[in-house]
């Protein structure tokens, strides 16, 4: 069954690569870039492309100086790679993901442009939009990560539905439906043996309650299983979501921006819940001579804010890390073809990267498991040493 | 130079879970009926090494940006 899923994700990538190298730049006669491919597979966009269908999915876009836009992005008439043939309202779609158009001065209606390409400008890429023989430089969107991976502040802010966030909604609804089932299901089967998908779901609750929430938070475990569960769960959907082949490749948990929003959580729960022993433990740990504790209490402040930032490096590194690894093995078959044009060395990369491929997702099975697991019982534990009652 | 950085981080992951395994293997020797919860501690153990691998390897991957 995998080795047909295997060989259908192949062939429609290979056929999508036939279709492919469109754009009037002067850098896509360069045939397969499997870095840029692989940042593309990983990234977030405002096109849900299952295949080679591609959803518009709805562009909230707010920049200072124009207001707010709330438009469709087929509006930008989607064609393959997710690269716009309109520019709408000075925003344009390149692979993906909106731009907007520096130059405040083009056309704001739906204005049929030449190409939208990108260029190496200085060693970044910059996307540039070819309107009536001119060229029009484009900036993209502003991201929280001050410049880490060439985002920062720009001239708009992109708020829209995208990929991801439609991932996330559908793992909520698929999870709350399924948990409110089980919940009736335990009403109606009250003192008999769970049926289904009570008894899939029954072993993996018990386990995190007896062995995460019980051991570490003592006698408060009540107060906070449902935020545990709810963690667990949620990053196990997601992580097994993301290793879906067809459905997009939605990448949630492999998001900078999820993780950190999952790891501040954490970081407020704990806080808000510490206690008077928890907080002199931070600052002036008790049971120490003085010198040393004037050494401990910038070590252990910074520990505060280093314990939910490993959270989060943590399962963003782990699942971005296998994601890569997968779409480097696919991408051999490319490179060996020679991006569609030789099918005898396709056959050889299918040959050689199939294994490597199944074997890596075979990984990113347990990994998805691993990660949600240490995610919650780390979390657990910080909580635990946060409402630890004095001994 | 940044390659170096990564080789380096993953020869880290690879002594860790090394020495992991190694010391789990020893314990299932010695008391063959507690394999289940020497399994489970040891891929836990595993998972947080893994995570400071990749920690160095993601920051490292950052800042040659």
């Amino acid at each position: 069954m995998r080795y047909l899923t295997i060989i259908l994700f192949t062939i429609f990538s290979l056929s999508t690569a036939l279709a492919g190298g469109g754009g009037c730049g002067d850098d896509h006669s360069a045939g397969y870039d499997p870095t840029n491919t692989a940042y593309h597979h990983i990234g977030d966009a405002n096109v849900y492309s299952i295949g080679p269908w591609s959803i518009p999915l709805p562009c909230i876009l707010y920049a200072p100086d124009e207001g707010l836009d709330v438009f469709s992005s087929g509006k930008f008439g989607i064609g393959h790679h997710g690269t716009g043939h309109y520019a709408y309202k000075g925003y344009a779609l390149y692979e993906g993901t909106v731009r907007r158009i520096v130059d405040r001065s083009f056309p704001k209606d739906k204005t049929e442009v030449e190409c939208v390409y990108a260029k190496d400008v200085e060693g970044k890429e910059v996307i540039f939009v070819k309107y009536n023989g001119k060229d029009y430089k484009c900036d993209n969107k502003s991201t929280a990560d001050g410049g880490l991976f060439g985002g920062g502040l720009t001239s708009y802010y992109d708020f829209s539905i995208t990929k991801n966030v439609v991932a996330m909604f559908l793992v909520f609804m698929f999870l709350s439906l399924m948990f409110i089932k089980i919940a009736r299901m335990y009403k109606a089967r009250v003192g008999r043996e769970p049926k289904g998908i009570q008894s899939f779901i029954e072993p993996i609750f018990v386990f995190i309650q007896d062995e995460v929430a019980k051991p570490f938070l003592g006698k408060k475990w009540e107060k906070f299983l449902p935020y545990l569960m709810a963690i667990f769960f949620f990053i196990l959907g997601l992580n097994l979501f993301g290793q879906i082949p067809f459905l997009g490749g939605a990448n949630v948990t492999g998001n900078f921006a999820f993780t950190m929003v999952l790891a501040l959580i954490a970081f407020i729960v704990t806080t808000i819940n510490g206690n008077k022993h928890y907080w002199e433990h931070v600052f002036w740990m008790p049971g120490v001579p003085a010198w040393v504790k004037v050494i401990l209490t910038p070590v252990e402040v910074l520990g505060l804010f280093i314990k939910p930032f490993t959270l989060m490096l943590r399962l963003f590194a782990n699942i971005t890390a296998g994601h890569i690894v997968v779409l480097s093995f696919i991408g051999l078959i490319f490179i060996f073809g020679n991006a569609g044009e030789s099918t005898a060395g396709a056959t050889t990369g299918i040959i050689a990267s199939l294994p490597l491929t199944l074997f890596m997702m075979a990984i990113e099975l347990l990994v998805a498991f691993i990660q949600a697991f240490v995610f919650t019982i780390l979390t657990a534990s910080y909580i635990g040493a946060a409402t630890e009652e004095h001994h | 130079m940044e390659v170096i950085g990564f080789g380096l981080a993953a020869i880290g992951a690879g002594i860790g879970i090394g020495l992991i395994g190694g010391r789990a293997m020893d314990a299932i020797a010695r008391q063959p009926e507690a394999v289940g919860d020497i399994r489970a501690n040891m891929i836990l153990t595993a998972a947080l090494v893994e995570g400071a691998a990749l920690i160095a390897i993601i920051v490292g991957f950052l800042i040659a940006q």
